[in-house]
């Protein structure tokens, strides 16, 4: 048995320009890059069924070697299903992308971003706190003492930030990324 | 009639009820009574599947009579019955937190939420089939229909974040799925088969090399499923953005699948040691650059979505041992972290409610304002971290026994990383609870309004409590019924490494014998 040359080459070329693709920031290019990469693995599937037969369909007399392999179609068929689905879903996803933002790249996760440009140190964690006379201080005394000492320690940290790349401003405004969301919390449901 | 025959029912009846919630689609309520019901009717049907099973034994359902290895197969043994029950379990308890929360929330009438029933439902059936396939392209299919589901259910509403979030996300799984076909294609036509039982037979007479390739293909698909270290940078990415059930539910069964698959590759397709030191060197990546990721965040979802990647180091690290305990470990590790991870991700969910937002800089005060959500916090993030009594301990204590009666070096080192990663884990997590549950609201960098308001009826619906509680219990009940559990794993571990049992259920002793026989002649298998 020796399989299609051809067969294998192409879908090398396709997997080849597929993977060239879905490495770009475009999503029009990735979705288009998917659907090579897609096509690339059927037709290689294809090709692990050997080489092509008579119909599968069982005639009497007729050698078993004879017939061409019917699995593989099989597979082959399953998986264009399966892709299709998923073209479905990224082509909604494009169209959204372009919906929302007019825009069709791939965007950064700003809070990823906004972790890495984090110093790292906690003023809660990091701040020096003043020598421990709690013993002969009421509580109200301590905890202002404590917390005057923490401010002092954040404001600090924060004149450092404000030279980084994020502004302090920025640092807070970015929440939980789908504060908005209907299904997330709803700040204004619960206002009082 | 064996009791575990009834297999298929495990993917058909959330098929089934996909179908039923989709044409209820306008009827809310009705829609609510279905998918609920579907989900416990599965559970109970696994929960007498797992009983069927549980003293061992493998049975094989050939699907409409096709012999194996020509037809689909389906197996049910010790370890793919237990993945069952409790990933049916977590998965009432998360529809129940979502049902719930739609309620609170009013009914979005002409929202996209009401495709929220059909997808999980359909998610469920994938996951099902995933657990239960005899062979590779149904396996395939299986992660097909849950990665579907979840493409749907993490885009769910088409915000600006979950759109960025879902891109990455659907592109990352299509990649993945196609080196798994690929692997698939490959197999097939080295072997001429994929019936998993028929090809442990066969894929032994390959050429060193071939098998090492097929390997190495298979692995890298399920690596990134599983989110093992340099395959794992989509998750966080991904899964904080979505609506907390979803994330819950992905966080505790999705990467357990791509889990699964790799087991049943170490154990029943290439058996033998091959890969274990970089699977080892793996684990111990994924533990602490998980961890040290986790470390860094200040949002909670962000926070467990690290502490996700890196206890599936955990589990690696057992599969890597091909020991009895090793492994035997590894699944009562998985248990524990399906049930432990989801309800987290639930109370964070919940955390996000009473105190509008997930960023401990804006938190504090929690413990005072809900003493209830504190201790649904406090416990399964100690059982995360792994004290003692708790399941997690035992999970931990069970790998570093295998660990240390390994003894190669290697095994140390990740002994002695996954010893400290236990420790900075209970740090990250600590420092949630010392910052948003602990400390006075005053204290917070940026209180959120929030926190300062008093408590809103809608703000935790008591189903959304009750089912993160029913979550949290299940959790100590790990702890609680820890001794047959483990034995069952044990026994679990013990009949994969051996093999027979499997090939004997799905071929038959004789055919498998006689396989062997005539693969051992002819060297390498007709394709």
């Amino acid at each position: 048995m020796s399989p299609n040359m051809t067969l294998l080459i192409i879908s090398g070329v396709l997997f080849a320009c597929g993977i060239y693709l879905v490495l770009e920031r475009s999503l029009t290019r990735v979705l288009l890059g998917l659907m090579m990469l897609t096509n690339g693995a059927n037709l290689l599937l294809l090709t692990t069924g050997g080489y092509a037969g008579l119909a599968p369909f069982f005639v009497k007399g007729t050698d078993a070697r004879a017939y061409s392999d019917p699995l593989p179609q099989a597979f082959v068929l399953t998986s264009i299903v399966i892709s299709f689905a998923v073209t479905g879903i990224m082509l909604a996803l494009v169209y959204r992308t372009w919906q929302l933002g007019r825009g069709d790249e791939v965007a950064d996760d700003i809070e990823d971003r906004r972790v890495a440009a984090k110093t790292g140190s906690q003023p809660e964690e990091d701040a020096i706190l003043p020598e421990d006379v709690s013993e002969f201080m009421d509580r109200e005394e301590a905890a202002a003492a404590d917390r005057a000492a923490l401010h002092s320690a954040r404001q600090k940290l924060l004149a450092r930030d404000a030279v980084g790349v994020f502004p302090d401003g920025a640092s807070q405004g970015v929440g939980s990324p789908d504060g908005t969301s209907p299904e997330g919390a709803s700040p204004d449901g619960e206002d009082p | 009639m064996n009791l575990a025959s009834l297999a298929p029912l495990a993917v058909v009846l959330p098929l089934f009820g996909a179908a039923v919630t989709f044409v209820l689609l306008r009827q809310e309520r009705a829609q609510r009574i279905v998918s609920i019901g579907t989900v416990a009717l599965t559970l109970a049907l696994e929960v007498t599947l797992l009983v069927s099973v549980w003293g061992g034994g493998t049975v094989a359902v050939p699907i409409g009579e096709w012999v194996p290895p020509w037809g689909i197969t389906l197996v049910v043994d010790q370890f793919s019955s237990l993945m069952l029950v409790i990933s049916s379990c977590v998965s009432l308890a998360v529809l129940v937190y979502a049902v719930s929360q739609g309620v609170a929330d009013g009914d979005h009438r002409d929202g996209p939420i009401s495709v929220f029933h059909p997808s999980f439902l359909i998610l469920i059936a994938g996951v099902s089939d995933a657990f239960l396939a005899g062979d590779l392209f149904n396996l395939y299919v299986g992660f097909e229909m849950l990665l579907t589901a979840s493409y749907v259910l993490l885009t769910l509403g088409g915000t600006t974040a979950r759109i960025r979030a879902g891109v990455t996300y659907v592109v990352v799984s299509v990649v993945s799925s196609l080196l798994f076909l690929i692997a698939i294609g490959m197999v097939y036509a080295a072997t001429g088969t994929v019936n998993m039982a028929d090809l442990a037979v066969k894929l032994g007479h390959l050429d060193p090399g071939i098998q090492l390739l097929l390997h190495v293909m298979l692995l890298l698909g399920f690596g990134i499923k599983a989110a093992v270290f340099p395959l794992s940078f989509w998750l966080p990415d991904s899964y904080p953005t979505a609506p907390a059930p979803v994330t819950a539910v992905f966080a505790g069964l999705l990467t357990k699948v791509g889990v699964y698959a790799m087991v049943r590759t170490e154990t029943l397709l290439f058996p033998g040691d091959q890969l274990n030191g970089p699977l080892m060197v793996v684990a111990l990546l994924t533990m602490v650059v998980g961890i040290l990721g986790a470390l860094a965040q200040t949002d909670i979802k962000r926070l467990l979505s690290f502490t996700l990647v890196s206890h599936i180091g955990y589990m690696v690290f057992g599969l890597a041992m091909s020991s009895v305990i090793g492994i035997g470990s590894a699944v009562f590790y998985v248990m524990h972290h399906i049930t432990v991870q989801t309800s987290l991700f639930l109370v964070a969910g919940l955390i996000e409610r009473r105190a509008g937002t997930t960023t401990v800089d804006r938190l504090g005060g929690l413990a005072k304002l809900s003493p209830l959500l504190a201790l649904l916090y406090f416990l399964p993030a100690m059982n995360l971290a792994g004290i003692p009594p708790l399941s997690g301990f035992l999970g931990k204590l069970g790998l570093i026994q295998a660990g240390v009666t390994l003894g190669t070096p290697l095994a140390l080192a990740v002994v002695v990383g996954g010893v400290a990663v236990s420790l900075l884990t209970l740090l990250a997590l600590a420092r949630v609870w010392a910052r948003a549950f602990w400390r006075t609201p005053d204290d917070a960098e940026s209180p959120d309004g929030a926190l300062l308001a008093p408590a809103h009826a809608t703000s935790m619906p008591r189903a959304m409590v009750g089912a993160t509680a029913a979550l949290v219990v299940l959790g100590l009940a790990l702890t609680v019924f820890a001794g047959p559990l483990f034995a069952v794993s044990q026994q679990a571990a013990k009949d994969m490494l051996d093999r027979t049992p499997y090939i004997t259920a799905v071929l038959g002793q004789e055919a498998a014998q006689q396989a062997a026989k005539q693969a051992a002649q002819t060297g390498v298998a007709q394709p």
